[in-house]
């Protein structure tokens, strides 16, 4: 048996339990748990462009140049040349490969009309063509793409079914880990039962096409042995090849960031504990048409390109110009830092693709810019009339995808006009989501108001009021809260508050312009009079001055005439009278001078 | 046993006749098998009968052991063993199996059967 045999091969680090060989296509070692079964044989069935060769090839191509096995392709349908150019368009060089001994081609061709049948025989040529092969390049991963075109090449299927059996007993012998490639059957996983074969690895690859849509699925039917997921995985054929979608990462392990970063719009900062959403976070803005969502999320990104960060924005409704032309009527203006590199705008018709494609070229675009912020506007589009069961998976894919890149996303979702219940509204997707702001049409007194409410926004405290939303020449914003009662006043309702205001602010500013000039003009008065009485009192001083001075003059003069007088005499005047005399009146006068 | 040895060395004989003469041959076959089986034993011995019944003189046979030679496998798409394949004249034609049947080799090749 070859089970003994396994036990030997070495085993990957990781994967304690079954040995297995990583493919190297995204997300099916995620499900595999590691990959394909080391050194037993897979069966890789679909119908016809499921993209089995593709997968085939990638396993094979993957094991040559990443994990150092060599594989031998055999081929039973395309030729050499076709399959090298397949894969050339992904980027492989399948003739470098073959010439460095890393890859062998064989191509199995059979023509019925040419072969005669007689007697008993056995395949041991494909055997011996197989082995060669394996042993030429040492050979550790094998691909048989289709080997069951060889039951329409040889006429006895008896012969054939025992030589695949052995076969397979004899891959699994040399321990090489092979894919093996089936058709669809109606009632069987492939046509002519090549699962009873195989038995270790089944996995099933399939197409299906949903309103003209096309969206690939690959399941892991059976591992034995193992764990796998077993749901179907929506799966890519990319420009770089194959990628299988897990529907999450299975796991929530990202890194919460507490760097906090604008929405653009100040007043919805302001409500957000006035300091913006959490970096890497995902933010949902719903509402019905003409609430503005498109806005919220182009002041989303102006802010993000303003802070010098590169931002990716997906928009499904508008091409580039329109969206440019539209932003610019409201004072965004993005056109500039498209110039400058920081934004990039992926304008598509939803229809385009199927969700899943869109997913990988979201992921492809993210993958190549690198942007700190994304925006998509809408995601409700993505689904068109389809089931919304889609749309959350593949949202959750991608929520976590950019999560774990630290890329702060906001997606805006359309709610239907009638939808009166809002939480049933949003595609389902809005407990993905981190934050989520409703914008709303509010109709009341005769006019509609946009009004802005932050229904959600984990980890931080926010505003449960509900915000007036402007929009004008200088960009979304919020407008400050009236309460007039318990109400929230809006629109006109608002604007005749205002106005209200105005005037009540505007009399009381008259008012008061009154009092202070009469305050001053009181003062002026009062200035006045401490003049008058100054200027009288100054009066009154130069009148008391005169008066002394002239007494003194008066009695000098009296004196003077006295003296005069004894000297024309010569007669010495009556000195001790006069000199007693004149100083007892001087005296009092100066004293009264004083 | 013996049958094959003689078979084997009138191969031999037919090879180097062939590769001397190469237009000689009216009818060049070549056998591919895998190893001494019965299978390409009983191939081998049917495959001489026949072309000695019917193209005496006029025909040449290689026999190729892919065991030995593994790569020529890939050369004339050989998944069958044993298979004959009718190299000459063309178009080419293979019949697989040991040959067991007279009536389908000559169907197979393509020869007249002599009265």
């Amino acid at each position: 048996m070859a089970r003994p045999k396994k036990t030997t091969k070495t085993s990957l680090p990781e994967a304690p339990g079954l040995p297995k060989a990583p493919t190297g296509i995204q997300g099916l070692d995620e499900i595999t748990g590691g990959g394909l079964p080391r050194g037993r044989p897979t069966l890789l069935c679909g119908s016809a462009g499921s993209g089995k060769t593709m997968l085939a090839a990638e396993f094979l191509v993957h094991g040559a140049l990443q994990y150092d096995e060599p594989g031998v392709f055999m081929m039973f349908e395309e030729s050499a040349e076709e399959l090298a150019q397949n894969l050339r368009s992904l980027g492989v060089d399948l003739v470098r490969l073959q010439k460095q001994n890393k890859v062998a081609i064989d191509h199995v061709h059979i023509e019925r009309n040419e072969i005669q049948e007689t007697g008993e025989y056995d395949l041991e040529g494909l055997f011996i063509r197989l082995g060669h092969a394996i042993d030429t390049i040492g050979a550790k991963r094998v691909v048989l793409d289709t080997i069951e075109a060889l039951f329409s090449g040889l006429p006895n299927h008896a012969v054939l079914r025992a030589e695949l059996r052995r076969l397979f007993r004899w891959l699994k012998d040399r321990g090489v880990t092979a894919v093996i490639t089936g058709e669809r059957g109606e009632q069987s996983l492939t046509r002519y039962g090549l699962e009873e074969y195989v038995a270790d690895c089944v996995i099933l690859l399939d197409h299906r096409i949903a309103d003209q849509v096309s969206t690939r699925r690959l399941r892991v039917v059976k591992y034995r042995g193992t764990e796998h997921g077993t749901n179907e995985y929506p799966f890519l054929i990319a420009r770089n090849g194959i990628s299988v979608l897990p529907i999450t990462s299975m796991r929530l392990d990202h890194e919460a960031q507490t760097e906090r970063v604008s929405t653009g719009i100040r007043g919805l900062d302001d409500m957000l504990g006035g300091r913006g959403l959490y970096r890497a976070s995902s933010t949902l803005v719903s509402g019905a048409p003409g609430t503005g969502k498109s806005s919220v999320g182009a002041s989303f990104v102006d802010a993000a390109c303003a802070r010098g960060e590169r931002a990716l924005l997906f928009a499904y409704e508008e091409s580039s110009h329109q969206l440019l032309r539209n932003m610019a009527s409201i004072g965004l203006d993005l056109g500039r830092w498209e110039r400058q590199g920081l934004l990039h705008i992926d304008a598509s018709r939803p229809t385009l693709h199927g969700l899943e494609q869109h997913l990988v070229h979201m992921y492809e675009l993210v993958r190549e810019l690198k942007p700190s912020v994304v925006v998509v506007d809408p995601i409700s589009n993505l689904t068109m009339d389809r089931d919304d069961r889609l749309l959350k998976p593949t949202l959750m894919r991608l929520i976590d995808y950019l999560k774990q890149q630290g890329i702060t996303a906001l997606f805006t979702s359309l709610t239907s006009d009638m939808a009166a219940d809002v939480a049933d509204s949003q595609v389902g997707v809005s407990s993905l989501m981190d934050t989520w702001i409703l914008l709303s049409n509010m109709a009341a007194n005769g006019e509609r108001t946009r009004t802005l409410q932050v229904l959600k926004s984990r980890g931080m405290p926010h505003s449960h009021q509900v915000r007036e939303f402007v929009m004008g020449d200088g960009g979304v914003d919020l407008v400050d809260v009236y309460l007039a009662g318990d109400r929230v006043l809006t629109g006109t309702a608002r604007v005749s508050q205002v106005a209200q205001e105005q005037a009540a602010s505007d009399l009381r500013r008259r008012d008061h312009d009154r009092r202070l000039k009469e305050l001053a003009n009181h003062r002026k008065a009062i200035d006045a009079q401490i003049a008058a009485l100054n200027a009288q009192a100054e009066e009154r001083a130069g009148e008391v001055e005169f008066a002394i001075e002239r007494e003194r003059l008066t009695a000098e003069g009296a004196s003077a005439r006295a003296r005069a007088n004894a000297q024309s005499r010569d007669v010495p005047p009556p000195r001790p009278r006069v000199p007693s005399a004149t100083p007892a009146a001087e005296t009092p006068a100066r004293k009264g001078a004083r | 046993m013996n049958a094959h040895k003689s078979a084997k060395l009138t191969v031999a004989e037919e090879k180097a006749l062939h590769e001397e003469r190469p237009d000689v041959a009216e009818w060049q076959l070549r056998l591919y098998v895998a190893g001494q089986t019965a299978k390409s034993i009983a191939a081998f011995e049917n495959l001489k009968r026949v072309c000695e019944t019917h193209l005496a003189g006029r025909y040449s046979i290689e026999v190729v052991d892919l065991l030995v030679n593994p790569r020529l496998a890939a050369g004339d798409q050989i998944l069958a063993v044993p298979t004959l394949v009718r190299k000459f004249p063309e178009p080419i034609r293979k019949i697989i199996g040991d040959l067991s049947n007279e009536e389908r080799v000559l169907v197979g090749l393509d020869v007249h059967p002599r009265q």
